[in-house]
């Protein structure tokens, strides 16, 4: 909902909080989640995770979840779904080229990561959405990616990627992972 | 079949011609880009936008270019700009750097994904293109077949990255090796006059630190907010980081400046401006007047390495104002390559 989705930019800074807390849980869930087979767990946790940030962000489940870096406010609702935003045709009064009755998107995640403690991460370049992980869970893959960021990973493909944005990897680690993805 | 016999060698001569070495940069370059030469031997750059065809006709590319050639060191060949269909920069740029011109491939994130413009990059640069600009493009609605599927699949952003990645680690983004990287002089655009003013700054950082070589921006007419955003790009010490032309261009009179800032993406005119249209005997010669003023200006603020002119449908302005002005210090752009 727009104006949800409003009240959540204006309140970056508890929201940060309370993503911080919930992700650090997530990382630690991964012992379990390995035990119980991440493919198994994806389709409850994508469920949930569908419609709590759904309600919050207006989330579209791209499954590459960069909020913490773009001031809670989702890019997926830029009409060119632009990650590093925003762009040129923003109108006076910060309102978006597309849809003139709509805040940019940008325009509004610039200013929420300006309210948020650790909103450093917008300055950092992030990758093209890997439009093969849309509708999975965002949750479980930073999960993964935190519990495998100390193991080294070595698949050409990915490393490449995540190599050419290692920023973006540091600060939103499910926008460049570099862990196997589960068998689905 | 004789003379299919007696063609053979001709026909291979020329091939030899067509296949002339991949150049490496000179020693400090990222390419052997006579704009790159230009701006880092310190003197002032002028590129110019060329306003594309809506013809199959070679003919008609050279005409264009015709009035910027003697003026700009490289030719801008905009991507369906507007959303509006025209020829392909890609396939002006084949047809210019044929005759000697420098280019500017421009590339939009709106109608093609990574894998036609990976492959697009790689195929300009073959064909001899030296620079490109890397947009993110305006909405499909903006132009003449709203109907049309927008793709974003990259955004200037993270192009420029996939565009350095490919030229300094010589792979795609797949990590598959590419046996002769592209030699780029890498671009973006930036408007410093849009919202959110506060953070334009902050986003160009953002392009430098994905691999922009140089910058072009959108129109400006309003001095003091390009001032301001100046004195903050050279706070971030970005204007020691990369080349920034300013844009301008031409204005035909104050209907049309009113009707370009309610319908085209991005561009701010202040009232000022259409003031100064509205009160002028004859708006065509003033809007050229402000345009030679504003390059003045532009030469005076610390940071600004050139401009670069966009005359839409006032080409054969361009040559006159650029040499009102003094931008080329009595330089005079190569018209052909000096190898050519
Ligand atoms: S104005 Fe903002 S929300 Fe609209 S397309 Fe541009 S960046 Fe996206």
């Amino acid at each position: 909902m727009y104006r949800v989705r409003l009240f959540a930019v204006r309140h970056a800074r508890r929201f940060e909080w309370l993503y911080g807390r919930f992700e650090a849980f997530m990382a630690a869930c991964d012992p379990l989640f390995s035990r119980l087979g991440y493919a198994r767990v994806e389709r409850p946790v994508a469920f949930v995770e569908r419609l709590t940030k759904g309600f919050l962000f207006d989330c579209r489940m791209c499954g590459q979840c960069a909020l913490s870096s773009t001031g809670m406010s989702c890019p997926m609702n830029c009409p060119k779904q632009l990650r590093n935003g925003p762009c040129g045709g923003v109108r006076a009064g910060g309102y978006c080229e597309v849809i003139p009755e709509m805040r940019c998107v940008w325009t509004l995640a610039w200013e929420g990561a300006a309210r948020m403690r650790n909103g450093g991460g917008i300055h950092e370049v992030a990758p093209p959405v890997d439009r093969s992980l849309e509708g999975t869970s965002s949750w479980l893959r930073a999960s993964r990616e935190k519990a495998a960021a100390r193991r080294e990973a070595r698949e050409a493909g990915r490393t490449a990627l995540a190599r050419a944005y290692p920023g973006a990897r540091a600060s939103e680690p499910a926008t460049a992972p570099l862990a196997d993805e589960p068998a689905r | 079949m004789k003379g299919a016999a007696q063609d053979a060698p001709n026909r291979a001569g020329s091939l030899a011609d067509l296949v002339r070495p991949y150049p490496e940069p000179p020693a400090g370059h990222v390419s052997d880009s006579r704009l790159e030469a230009v701006l880092r031997s310190g003197r002032f750059a002028v590129t110019a936008e060329l306003n594309p065809p809506d013809s199959a006709d070679p003919a008609d590319v050279f005409e264009a270019a015709r009035p910027l050639a003697e003026v700009a060191d490289a030719i801008n060949a905009t991507d369906a700009s507007g959303a509006n269909c025209h020829m392909s920069s890609i396939g002006i740029c084949a047809l210019l750097t044929r005759a000697g011109h420098g280019t500017v491939y421009q590339i939009s994130c709106r109608d093609r994904n990574r894998i036609a413009i990976q492959g697009d990059v790689l195929g300009a640069a073959a064909m001899g293109v030296r620079n490109v600009l890397c947009l993110t493009g305006d909405g499909v609605g903006a132009g003449d077949q709203p109907g049309a599927r927008p793709v974003f699949d990259f955004d200037s952003v993270s192009l420029v990255r996939a565009i350095r990645t490919m030229r300094d680690d010589g792979v795609f983004l797949s990590g598959r090796r590419i046996t002769r990287p592209p030699r780029l002089f890498i671009g973006a655009a930036e408007n410093p006059c849009a919202e959110p003013r506060d953070w334009r700054p902050e986003r160009l950082a953002k392009k430098v630190e994905a691999g922009a070589d140089f910058i072009q921006t959108n129109y400006i007419f309003d001095l003091p907010v390009f001032e301001a955003f100046m004195a903050r790009v050279r706070d971030l010490g970005l204007d020691r980081r990369v080349f920034i032309l300013a844009g301008v261009g031409p204005l035909a009179s104050a209907r049309a400046a009113r009707w370009m800032r309610s319908n085209v993406p991005g561009v701010h005119i202040p009232d000022a401006v259409i003031d100064r249209l509205e009160r002028a005997a004859n708006p065509a010669e003033e809007g050229k007047r402000l345009c030679i003023e504003l390059i003045g200006r532009m030469r005076e603020i610390h940071g600004v390495a050139g401009v670069h002119v966009m005359a839409y449908r006032r080409e054969h302005l361009v040559s006159e104002i650029v040499h009102a002005s003094g931008a080329l210090d009595g330089r005079r752009p190569w018209l052909r390559h000096p190898d050519a």
